[in-house]
């Protein structure tokens, strides 16, 4: 089963509720796909037992072949070749690694080489219980501005067997469509404030544009109005838990501390969270 | 004209409040909401739209499946698993995992598949009760929001320019990927809004070494900092030892959900010692870009 953590809006609360259900579900797996910002290691504190590089692929001009007839630069979607006088220029944070200039070459002067863009660390974390959970990570190197190559590359280590949980990135725009495409279910976090509701309605219509069936968890719950709920009615979108704001958990997340660990009462809600999960994907 | 951007790399840490406080507060200044995904500043501002147009993003590609002899080359070449293939109704694009490359289109022996332009969204310049805004919003699910980013920033300087305005203030996006160097380049100015946790504080570093990776000058503030003060502390030796200046500390209050559900910024809703704190942050970046 795979379960996407996802928000539209920031800072909603999306890693603090993917770490604490995988902290208190059997057999669970936590990948972090938010690869801008990653920060379910800071809760989970892992081992990592594995680490390696993300590539992607970029051209490479052999200029002995090369007649500058600008068909590449033609061909790419993404500007991410020029051709000025006897000089092919490559710009490759601009490219997508999609071999269209390899492809219209009439010279074959164009091959690739692999280009850095980030990395995959993979490791096992303490759960609550005795288990262990699978956690991996993707980090997107500063500078490189294209995240989906390594969230890709994260959701290759999806273990069906396990409950895999994917911590979506913020937004609604391709790293969160990345996630969430192939989930079968999705778990929105927010707040009961305008910008909350706001952004939530925008995420929404991602899951529905993809077939993802979708609930809704509201975290600080007392902190605004009620139109998320109203939204919620209107929209026949299960509430599947709320949480109240307390400072004291509040601090313990700004420690790096996990509420289920400090919480008898939310360990026992992160339980039930993960079986109405469960229910509502077998519904 | 001079240019200010506010980012945080985490999201939620208060680039919005802090945005919309800061164009109330500016006296002489135009607008840009650069979170188009998840744009929110309008929500404060309450913009009436003078303008709009649809944003073309780029292109992407058509299959005309009349044209098509099922030849698979599409298929075979795609490196982004974008063309779908079942028995009955033949090959077809998965828009939501299609890149857009146009390689298909360039492949295709019966010429079935044509680049096409994309409206990937829409784009609005408003009036606000603090000047002029641009904003935009990405349709769901689409591709080239650091384009709309660009292109946001692009018309808000033109009306700065135009209308004789010394800055644009623009509201950055979360993360460290397209949208946020579409937002920074170039830039006078960048705020970071962080705040004491170890995400913000992981978030900031990761962002502040985007900022010096583009060498554009930042200033931090941290928000909710008595949630954590240890945490605030380090925030502080963070930016001594990086020669940042940090230029305010917002304590927690939930008055401020008060502010954003009544639709006025911190600084027109009695938010107390939040709003002091807010206003002198302000005249501090004032003064760091100059005005």
């Amino acid at each position: 089963m795979i379960i996407a953590i996802a928000s539209g809006k920031g800072g909603t609360g999306k890693t603090t509720i993917a770490t604490n259900l995988a902290l208190v579900t059997p057999a669970s797996q936590y990948l972090d796909c938010d690869v801008e910002e990653p920060n379910g290691h800071l809760f989970l504190k892992p081992k990592i037992s594995d680490k390696r590089d993300v590539t992607m692929t970029i051209p490479k001009i052999d200029e002995e072949l090369c007649t500058y007839c600008g068909q590449c630069a033609a061909a790419c979607e993404f500007n991410a070749l020029a051709v000025i006088g006897k000089k092919v220029m490559v710009f490759s944070e601009l490219c997508h690694g999609c071999g269209a200039c390899m492809f219209i070459c009439p010279e074959k002067a164009i091959s690739e080489t692999t280009k850095i863009i980030g990395c995959l660390e993979v490791g096992k974390a303490k759960a609550v219980a005795t288990d262990e959970i699978d956690f991996a990570h993707g980090v997107s190197n500063i500078g490189n501005p294209l995240s989906p190559p390594i969230i890709k590359k994260v959701k290759k280590l999806v273990n069906n067997d396990c409950f895999a949980i994917l911590d979506a990135p913020p937004g609604t725009s391709c790293p969160m469509v990345q996630t969430l495409m192939g989930c079968d279910y999705c778990l929105f976090v927010t707040e009961p404030t305008p910008f909350g509701l706001n952004d939530l309605e925008l995420a929404v219509g991602v899951a529905r544009q993809l077939e993802i069936p979708c609930g809704i968890l509201i975290n600080r719950s007392d902190s605004g109005d009620d139109q998320v709920q109203r939204y919620c009615q209107r929209e026949a979108i299960p509430i599947l838990m709320e949480i109240p704001f307390d400072r004291d958990l509040a601090f313990a997340y700004s420690k790096g501390e996990a509420a289920v660990i400090h919480s008898q009462s939310l360990r026992e809600g992160f339980q039930k969270l993960h079986q109405r999960i469960v229910a509502e994907v077998e519904k | 004209m001079k240019e200010l951007t506010i980012i945080s790399g985490k999201g939620g840490t208060g680039k919005t409040t802090v945005t919309a406080a800061f164009a109330v507060l500016a006296k002489n200044t135009i607008l840009a909401d650069c979170d188009v995904d998840a744009a929110d500043l309008h929500l404060i501002l309450t913009p009436t739209e003078i303008s709009s147009a649809d944003f073309i993003g780029g292109r992407g590609p058509q299959l005309d499946s009349e044209k098509c002899t099922r030849c698979g080359e599409c298929q075979r070449l795609c490196r982004f698993d974008a063309i779908d293939f079942s028995e009955e109704s033949g090959y077809s694009i998965n828009e939501f995992a299609c890149d857009c490359c146009g390689l298909c289109a360039l492949a295709c022996p019966e010429e079935a598949i044509t680049m096409v332009d994309t409206i990937n969204g829409r784009w609005f310049i408003s009036a606000t009760r603090a000047g002029k805004m641009v904003h935009a919003r990405l349709g769901i699910g689409e591709d080239n929001s650091g384009k709309l980013v660009t292109l946001v920033r692009q018309q808000g300087k033109l009306i700065a320019q135009k209308e004789g305005f010394g800055l644009l203030i623009n509201d950055g996006p979360p993360g460290i990927g397209c949208p946020v160097t579409a937002a920074i380049t170039g830039v006078d100015l960048v705020l970071i809004v962080t705040e004491p946790t170890l995400s913000g504080m992981h978030d900031m570093e990761r962002v502040h070494g985007l900022c010096r990776h583009f060498d554009i000058p930042a200033l931090v503030c941290v928000n909710r900092f008595d949630l954590n003060l240890i945490n605030s502390q380090k925030i502080s030796d963070y930016c001594t030892e990086h020669n940042l200046t940090l230029v305010g500390e917002i304590p927690l209050d939930p008055v401020v959900n008060k502010a954003q559900v009544a639709r006025l910024s911190v600084v027109e809703y009695e938010c107390g010692l939040v709003s002091q704190v807010v206003r002198e942050m302000w005249d501090k970046v004032e003064k760091e870009l100059n005005l």
